[in-house]
C-alpha cells in the first residue's frame, strides 16, 4: 500500500500552488500525485499556468502524475477543457464520466472517488474501458472495500481508499460561497479563495457540520483512515489518498508512510492528522458502516 | 387547501363522556374488519407492525392507541398519547380527510395541521398503508353494523356537504 | 409532451392514470429504488397488476431501479430488472453503470432510461450512454438552465430528455450527494433514502419545533411557521455571522409557467416528483399538469395552477431553469 496525493479541491493562489507542489515533489513520500481543477472551471485561469510547472517538477522527483477532470461538466467551455485533457500528455483521472466520452476505448485512466463505483459490475465495466486505478467513493463501508479490492486485484485494477481530508459530499450547479455573499455564480468575484480549507457551516446548535467550497459541499470533520490501516492492508487496498489542505501535508505523508510500514495506526500519525485537520476534528464513520460524521474509537 | 373545521365543543364534550371500554371494543372491531378486508395494510407496515400508534384528534378529549399484536389491530381509548411509539395528531376533520384520501399528509404536515412526534418512520408507514387502502369508513361500518351504517349514511352525507369534512372516500381520486 | 407521474402505491398509480398521466413511474419495495420509504412501493405482483391497469388505459409504466447495487449483493438488483420485464414494464430507469451494462446484455429488449441519479449533464455524456448502453431517454439533473437543456437536445438527436417540472428539488447533482449518509449513515445511492424518516426526530423545544437528523439539528421554527422540511439541504444553518438556508430555502419546484420554453427546448417528457406523496396529491398535480400540457399542445394559454399549497413550505421556485438560481 502506498500513497496518492489527490487533487487540491480548494481555490489557492498560484503562488501557494507552486510552493505546495514544489515541496511535495522534494519532500513528500507519495508515489503519485493527481492534480488539476476539480470543482469550478472559473478558477482555472488563475492557476492553470502552474499545472505544467508542477507536472514537470513532480515527474523529475520520480512521482507518477495524473490530471483530474472537472467533477461536473455542463458548459461548452468545460466540455472543451475536458477533451483537451486527453492530449495533455499525462494520465487522466475521470471525476465526471463525461471524460470517458473522449478517451479512446482501452486507453488507461484513473477513476476519482467522485465517480460512483459501488460494486463489481461497475468495476468490471470501468476496467473493460481501460480503468487502471479506482479510488472508491467515500461512503462505502469496509465490507464493500474488501469485495472491491479483491475484484480489483483479480482484474489488475489498483483500488484506492480515501485516507485523509475533508470529504467531498456533494457538487451542485449553485455556488454556495457566492450565495453566502448574496451573489450568484456568474458574479461570484471568486470569493471562495478566501477560504483555502473551505468555509465552515454549523448547525443552529453551534455544532460543526459541513464546509462549503464554491459549488462543492465538504464534510467539516476531516475523514481519516489511520486506525483502519491494518484492515485496509489485509483487504489488499493498494493506496491511500491524501487530499490537500493548508497544513503540513509533507509531515502527514511521512507519518502515513511510517504507519503503513509498521502495519498499524501510530500515535504520531494521529497527531499529524489532527494537526492538519481544520479544527483538529476527525471522522471515520463510513468505513464502519456508520454516519460519515462519526468518530469510531476503533 | 380547504380549511379544516374544528369539532364544536359540546360535541367534543359528549365524546369525552362516552364510556371508554365499550368504545374501545367497538373501534377494535371496526379496525379488525378493516384489516381483514384490506390485508395489504398490515403488509405495508412491515416491521412497523410492532409499533404502537397514538391517533390523537386534538379537538376530542380522547386518544386512540392502535397496536397490532400478531398483526391483529387493537384500539384502546386513553386520555393522552403516553406510552405510544409515535403520535399522529390533528383535528378530527384532518385525520378523517387523511383516511379518506381527501388531503395529502405531507401538505397537512408542512402547514402544521398535522403533528407527528416520536417514531417518524412508523407514522409514515401507517399513513402510506392507509392511503393505499382507499378506505371509506362508512363502507367499513356497513360491514360491521349494517343498521348503524344505514342510519349514519344520510347524516354523513349532510354533514359532509355542510362542513366540507371528508366523511366518505374522496371522489375523483380513485 | 409526455407527462411522467409518480406512484408510491398501487392506489396512487391508479389515481395518476385516471387523472391523465401518460406514464407512471414506480419502484419495488426494497433498497433498489431511490424512494425506499416505509409503507411505499410495489411487490412484483402489485407491479404486474399496475402495469395491466395502466396499459388498459393507454398509459406506460416505468420502473425505477436507480440505486447503486451493494458490492456482493448485485443479484437483488438483477432480479428486480427481470421482475420488471416479466411484469410488462415499458422501461426501467437505471443509474449504475454496471447495472446498465448488465441490463443491456441480459435484457436487450427492455427499454432503458437513464435515471437522474446518474446526473448526466451534457450532450457528450448523454450520447455516450446512448452508444454504450442503448439508453433511449435521459432524465436530466436539476442543475441545468433551459438554454442548456435546449443545447443538449440539439446535440443528442438519438436520445430523448425528460425533465422535472414539479415537486421536491435536489439542489445538488443527483446521485453524487452523500450529505444524507454523512449525517445518518444512509444515502440515496446505497439505501434509496435521503434524510430517512428513521433518522428524523421532531422535537418541541419550548415554543419551537426542532427537526433533528441523526445527531444534527437541521432546522428550528417558531410556532406559526410551516414545519421544517426534514431534508438536510433545505435546513437552516450558520456560517460565520450568517444564519439561514445556506443551500436551499424550503421551496419546491414548479415549472408550470415555463412549459412552453421547455417544449421549445425539445424536451420529450415532463416528470413530476413525489412518490412519497398521497394519491390525492398525485391526482391533483397530474390533473393540473395534464390540463397545462393539453393547452400547450392546442396552442392555448397556460391555465393557472393552484398547486402552491401542495408544496413543501408552500413556496415554489423554477430552480436551476433560471440562470440566477446559481
Amino acid at each position: 500500500m502506498d500513497l496518492t496525493l489527490g487533487p487540491n479541491l480548494f481555490f489557492w493562489e498560484a503562488e501557494r500552488v507552486r510552493d505546495f507542489y514544489a515541496r511535495i515533489a522534494d519532500e513528500a513520500p507519495v508515489a503519485r500525485v493527481v492534480l488539476g481543477e476539480v470543482v469550478c472551471s472559473k478558477r482555472l485561469p488563475f492557476w492553470q499556468g502552474e499545472i505544467p510547472v508542477a507536472v514537470e517538477r513532480l515527474r523529475a522527483a520520480g512521482k507518477e502524475v495524473w490530471l483530474s477532470s472537472l467533477a461536473l461538466v455542463t458548459l461548452k467551455r468545460e466540455r472543451s477543457l475536458t477533451e483537451e485533457l486527453i492530449d495533455a500528455g499525462a494520465g487522466i483521472e475521470i471525476a465526471d464520466l463525461t471524460a470517458l466520452a473522449y478517451i479512446p476505448a482501452g486507453a488507461a485512466f484513473s477513476v476519482s472517488p467522485l465517480i460512483n463505483c459501488y460494486n463489481v459490475g461497475t468495476l468490471d465495466w470501468l476496467a473493460s474501458r481501460g480503468a487502471r486505478r479506482i479510488c472508491l467513493p467515500n461512503e462505502l463501508p469496509m465490507e464493500s472495500v474488501e469485495t472491491l479490492a479483491r475484484a480489483g486485484k483479480e482484474r489488475g485494477v489498483a483500488v484506492e481508499v480515501w485516507g485523509f481530508g475533508r470529504q467531498p459530499l456533494a457538487i451542485s450547479g449553485r455556488c454556495y460561497h457566492a450565495r453566502l455573499h448574496d451573489r450568484i455564480k456568474d458574479s461570484c468575484q471568486f470569493i471562495c479563495n478566501a477560504d483555502p480549507d473551505g468555509r465552515e457551516v454549523d448547525t443552529l446548535d453551534g455544532e460543526r457540520f459541513l464546509a462549503v467550497n464554491g459549488v462543492q459541499t465538504l464534510s467539516c470533520a476531516t475523514s481519516f483512515a489511520g486506525r483502519e490501516i491494518p484492515g485496509l492492508l489485509a483487504a489488499g487496498v493498494s493506496a491511500l489518498r491524501l487530499s490537500p489542505h493548508t497544513g503540513d501535508m509533507v509531515a502527514l505523508a511521512r507519518a502515513f508512510e511510517a504507519a503503513i510500514a509498521a502495519g498499524r495506526a501510530t500515535e504520531d500519525l494521529e497527531a499529524a492528522a489532527r494537526a492538519v485537520a481544520p479544527g483538529g476534528q476527525l471522522a471515520n464513520g463510513y468505513l464502519h458502516a456508520r454516519a460519515g460524521a462519526e468518530w469510531i474509537d476503533a | 387547501m380547504t380549511s379544516l373545521p374544528t369539532l364544536a365543543p359540546p360535541l367534543s364534550r359528549l365524546v369525552g363522556l362516552l364510556p371508554k371500554p365499550p368504545a374501545s371494543v367497538a373501534l377494535t372491531l371496526l379496525a379488525r374488519r378493516i384489516a381483514a378486508r384490506h390485508s395489504e395494510i398490515v403488509g405495508r407496515l412491515g416491521t412497523h407492525v410492532n409499533a404502537s400508534f397514538a391517533l390523537d384528534p386534538t379537538d376530542l378529549p380522547v386518544v386512540m392507541i392502535l397496536t397490532l399484536p400478531a398483526g391483529q389491530p387493537r384500539i384502546r381509548l386513553q386520555k393522552d398519547a403516553s406510552g405510544a411509539d409515535c403520535r399522529i395528531a390533528g383535528k378530527l376533520s384532518a385525520l378523517l380527510a387523511l383516511v379518506h384520501g381527501a388531503v395529502d399528509g405531507d401538505a397537512l404536515f408542512f402547514s402544521r395541521d398535522l403533528v407527528i412526534a416520536g417514531d417518524t418512520a412508523a407514522a409514515l408507514a401507517l399513513r402510506n398503508a392507509i392511503d393505499n387502502a382507499e378506505l371509506d369508513l362508512l363502507e367499513e361500518i356497513q360491514h360491521v353494523a349494517p343498521p348503524l351504517a344505514r342510519a349514519l349514511a344520510p347524516i354523513a352525507a349532510a354533514l359532509e356537504r355542510q362542513t366540507g369534512v371528508a366523511l366518505r372516500r374522496a371522489s375523483g381520486v380513485i | 409532451m409526455e407527462l411522467v407521474c409518480p406512484a408510491g402505491t398501487p392506489a396512487a398509480l391508479r389515481a395518476a392514470v385516471e387523472a391523465g398521466a401518460h406514464s407512471v413511474y414506480c419502484g419495488f419495495a426494497d433498497e433498489t429504488n431511490a424512494r425506499n420509504f416505509p409503507g411505499l412501493n410495489f411487490s412484483p405482483k402489485e407491479l404486474a397488476e399496475g402495469v395491466a391497469f395502466a396499459h388498459k388505459h393507454g398509459a406506460h409504466v416505468l420502473v425505477a431501479i436507480n440505486t447503486f447495487p451493494r458490492a456482493g449483493d448485485e443479484s437483488l438488483w438483477h432480479r428486480n430488472i427481470a421482475a420488471a420485464e416479466a411484469a410488462g414494464a415499458d422501461a426501467v430507469i437505471l443509474a449504475d453503470m454496471g447495472l446498465l451494462a448488465y441490463a443491456a446484455k441480459n435484457h436487450p429488449n427492455l427499454r432503458r432510461h437513464l435515471s437522474v441519479q446518474a446526473a448526466a449533464a451534457n450532450p457528450d455524456i448523454i450520447n455516450f450512454y446512448g452508444r454504450e448502453f442503448g439508453v433511449k431517454r435521459v432524465v436530466l439533473p436539476r442543475v441545468l438552465t433551459v438554454a442548456e437543456i435546449a443545447a443538449i437536445n440539439r446535440e443528442t438527436p438519438e436520445v430523448e430528455t425528460e425533465v422535472f417540472v414539479f415537486g421536491g428539488l435536489c439542489v445538488m447533482a443527483e446521485g453524487r450527494c452523500s450529505l444524507s449518509s454523512y449525517a445518518t449513515g444512509k444515502s440515496p445511492n446505497m439505501n434509496g433514502v435521503c434524510s430517512p424518516a428513521t433518522e428524523v426526530q421532531y422535537v418541541e423545544e419550548g415554543d419551537e419545533l426542532a427537526a433533528r437528523l441523526g445527531d444534527f439539528t437541521i432546522h428550528r421554527v417558531g410556532k406559526d411557521q410551516p414545519a421544517p422540511y426534514p431534508t438536510l439541504c433545505k435546513g437552516c444553518f450558520t456560517s460565520g455571522d450568517q444564519v439561514g438556508h445556506i443551500f436551499e430555502d424550503a421551496v419546491s419546484l414548479n415549472a408550470q409557467d415555463i412549459l412552453p420554453q421547455l417544449a421549445k427546448a425539445g424536451v420529450t417528457a415532463l416528470k413530476i416528483e413525489g412518490r412519497q406523496r398521497s394519491r390525492s396529491y398525485v391526482a391533483q398535480v397530474v390533473r393540473s399538469f395534464r390540463a397545462a400540457v393539453d393547452a400547450l399542445a392546442a396552442g392555448q394559454p397556460m391555465p393557472q395552477g393552484a398547486l402552491a399549497a401542495l408544496s413543501e413550505g408552500q413556496a415554489t421556485t423554477t430552480g436551476a431553469y433560471a440562470k440566477t438560481w446559481r
